[in-house]
């Protein structure tokens, strides 16, 4: 058991493509730290650089506390469980979870006993004799459980383990991986695009884009404090509602589209004061829009309603610019140009949730009520959070 | 609908391959001297018996036979292994690996006639022939030029040499297609359970080429059980029928003897031992398949 820590890390391969940018980070013993991010944001080749499956062109690596970057995978001492499971399909399930101890020449006992434990704990007992050709979608995920703890590793690696199952399966591996990782205690660093997996599953979650580490704090913290305008619309289902807006020169009223709202609800954000006459960026969340009770008041007309039983989810247009953050993957020079503003107008792209029997319908006009406590602010040009 | 899509291949194998064969099969059991006016005659299953009791023929027979066992006990696993190795060797990017990749290649798209004729000149007897030359060259003169074909021990060792050197790039291109169905990620999951590169190539990259192997074996012994081009090109089966194989005896008994029956009743055997030894390889590999 031992913490993984990356001292400024970067990554830049031969062709000059820069997919790492300085990023440091620490797991710590026992955590389960989940990195997120959109395709080819380069989380994938962080936790590869970790594995010893990708060099390091600058920085370190430490595992346990030793710098790991000249290391072999093999010495490194860690288990990686593989998005397509990656199990040897010649030996059977024993034999799979198995070979790592074969390899490292532990006495036949110790490797009886270790994959008969494994195997009981992942209910895979009346399987060792298959081979995983002949296993479900699960099985094989669990086999690729089995393959990791069984050699009691310094650090798990996961690369996406569950995105090959399907949605139902997903969540029933999430607390199964979840009550492993707790069993066995050990630093675990998961990857994922899925931004649901991520909050539900990690006690702290990374946010990377285009190579650069955004945030790295709890599930709530990146719902609640986003350090910039990416994390904000990366992290929540749906996400969150931003819209260009311009504050008063007294920084006490809010410009959004044709409508004013009062920014004096929105508590104590020293910062703000300084946007004082310019343009900023203003983010709510779906669940921040109600259809009664205080707070200002924010009409527009309602595209479409989604109704889920529990909520009904209601698509509507403003007669606001809309922000549009761009989750592409790209160079960070990329990301700060994706970051420019997108104007349409038109289209209905802000989304509110609210009571399943709200008497709402398709084409009418509506006005929310806008919790402005519970508003954020961002920089126009930077993306950065104002507090 | 579907079936008449089917009738152009059909009629092919009907026309090229079940009516020669049950012809061939029809052959074996008349005499039919070609060009005479004697009537054809049926004379039972005597083509086949002659093949296992006239003491003359009965020799060069199971001779041509062994010489074909040995060739595919030697091909086969030499063939499979050396384009196994060069696969895996040719298995990387860049432009020095292309030019190799290309150069192992070259051979199989030279017709076998040509491969022959080449090497006819490389294996030439006498201090003048290339390969005489270049032993010579690099043994400072201590080695005696041979007469490669003419030598009763050497001429099947080197009409062996050049099936190899001619099939061996095909089924490199084989393997390389099998090197490119391994998912990498088996790679790099042995790689993290601690496996050095034997284990890699033991545990990873065999088990993954296993079907191609078989695949290889099976195309190959198949291809040794019928050698016949470079035979008659080179050797004659010569020798003393050092270099006689089954195909080449079948074919000069019907064309150079002008003993259809014996020829026919040979290639109906030949069939046979080659749908046994597939049939056994198919068996084999349904064996392992789940």
């Amino acid at each position: 058991m031992s913490e993984i820590v990356l001292r400024h890390v970067s990554k830049t391969y031969d062709n000059g493509y820069h997919a790492i940018h300085d990023v440091d980070l620490t797991v710590r013993e026992g955590e389960f730290m989940v990195v997120v991010g959109p395709s080819g944001c380069g989380k994938s080749t962080l936790l590869r650089m970790v594995a010893g499956l990708e060099s390091i062109s600058d920085g370190e690596v430490l595992i346990g506390g030793h710098v790991v970057n000249d290391f072999t995978p093999g010495e490194r001492d860690l288990a990686m469980v593989f998005q397509n499971y990656a199990l040897y399909p010649h030996m059977t399930v024993e034999k799979n979870i198995a070979y790592s101890l074969k390899l490292r020449k532990f006495p036949k006992s110790e490797i009886d006993r270790r994959v008969r434990e494994a195997a009981e704990i992942l209910s895979l007992t009346e399987y060792l004799g298959q081979r995983p050709g002949r296993l479900s979608g699960g099985q094989r995920q669990r086999v690729a459980m089995g393959r990791a703890i069984v050699r009691e590793p310094k650090a798990f690696l996961m690369d996406e383990p569950l995105s090959n199952l399907d949605a139902k399966l997903r969540v029933q591996m999430r607390s199964e991986i979840l009550q492993i990782q707790r069993r066995v205690g050990v630093a675990t660093l998961y990857v994922t695009h899925d931004q649901v997996e991520a909050m539900t599953m990690g006690d702290r979650v990374t946010v990377l884009r285009a190579g650069v580490l955004q945030q790295c704090d709890t599930a709530q913290v990146l719902y609640d404090r986003p350090v910039n305008v990416f994390v904000a619309s990366f992290v929540g289902s749906p996400s969150m509602n931003l819209l260009h807006a311009t504050l008063s020169d007294d920084a006490t009223r809010l410009r959004v589209g044709t409508q004013t709202l009062d920014v004096a609800g929105a508590g104590p954000r020293p910062r703000l004061a300084s946007y004082a006459g310019r343009e900023v960026i203003v983010g709510i969340r779906p669940e921040d829009l109600t259809l009664e009770g205080p707070g200002e008041v924010l009409s527009g007309h309602v595209g479409h309603i989604e109704a889920l039983g529990s909520e009904l989810i209601v698509h509507f247009g403003m007669d606001a610019r809309n922000y549009v953050v761009e989750d592409k993957g790209g160079s960070a020079e990329e990301a700060e140009e994706l970051l420019e503003e997108t104007a349409l107008t038109e289209h209905v792209r802000n989304v509110a949730r609210v009571g399943p029997r709200s008497a709402i319908a398709t084409g009418e006009s509506i006005s929310f009520r806008v919790n402005m406590e519970r508003a954020h602010f961002f920089d126009a040009t930077t993306g950065e959070s104002i507090w | 609908m579907g079936l008449t899509m089917l009738i152009p291949g059909i009629v092919l194998i009907i026309v090229f391959m079940l009516i020669p064969f049950f012809f061939s099969i029809w052959l074996s059991m008349h005499v039919e001297i070609v060009g005479s006016t004697v009537p054809v005659r049926s004379v039972g299953w005597m083509f086949y018996r002659h093949l296992f009791s006239d003491p003359i023929f009965r020799g060069i027979f199971l001779k041509s036979l062994e010489n074909n066992g040995i060739f595919a006990l030697v091909v086969v696993p030499v063939q499979t292994g050396l384009a196994m190795f060069l696969a895996i060797l040719v298995n990387r990017h860049g432009a020095f690996v292309k030019f190799c990749r290309t150069t192992f290649f070259l051979p199989v798209v030279f017709p076998m006639v040509l491969t022959s004729l080449i090497w006819k000149a490389i294996l030439a007897p006498g201090p003048q022939g290339m390969l005489n030359a270049f032993l010579h060259a690099v043994t400072f003169g201590h080695f005696a030029p041979q007469y490669w074909l003419g030598n009763i021990h050497l001429a099947l060792p080197s009409i062996m040499l050049l099936s190899i050197w001619q099939g061996t790039g095909f089924q490199m291109v084989i393997f390389l297609a099998g090197l490119q169905g391994i998912p990498h990620t088996h790679y790099e999951a042995a790689l993290i359970d601690g496996a050095k590169k034997w284990h890699l190539f033991r545990d990873v990259t065999l088990p993954g080429l296993r079907n191609t192997t078989i695949f290889v074996v099976m195309v190959t012994t198949i291809f040794s059980l019928r050698v016949f081009d470079q035979i008659y090109l080179l050797t004659q089966g010569g020798p003393i029928n050092a270099t006689s194989s089954v195909m080449y005896l079948a074919v000069s008994q019907a064309y150079v003897a002008n003993n259809v029956g014996q020829g026919a009743a040979i290639s109906v055997v030949l069939c046979f031992v080659i749908l046994l030894m597939s049939l056994i390889q198919r068996q084999v590999l349904r064996e392992r398949v789940d």
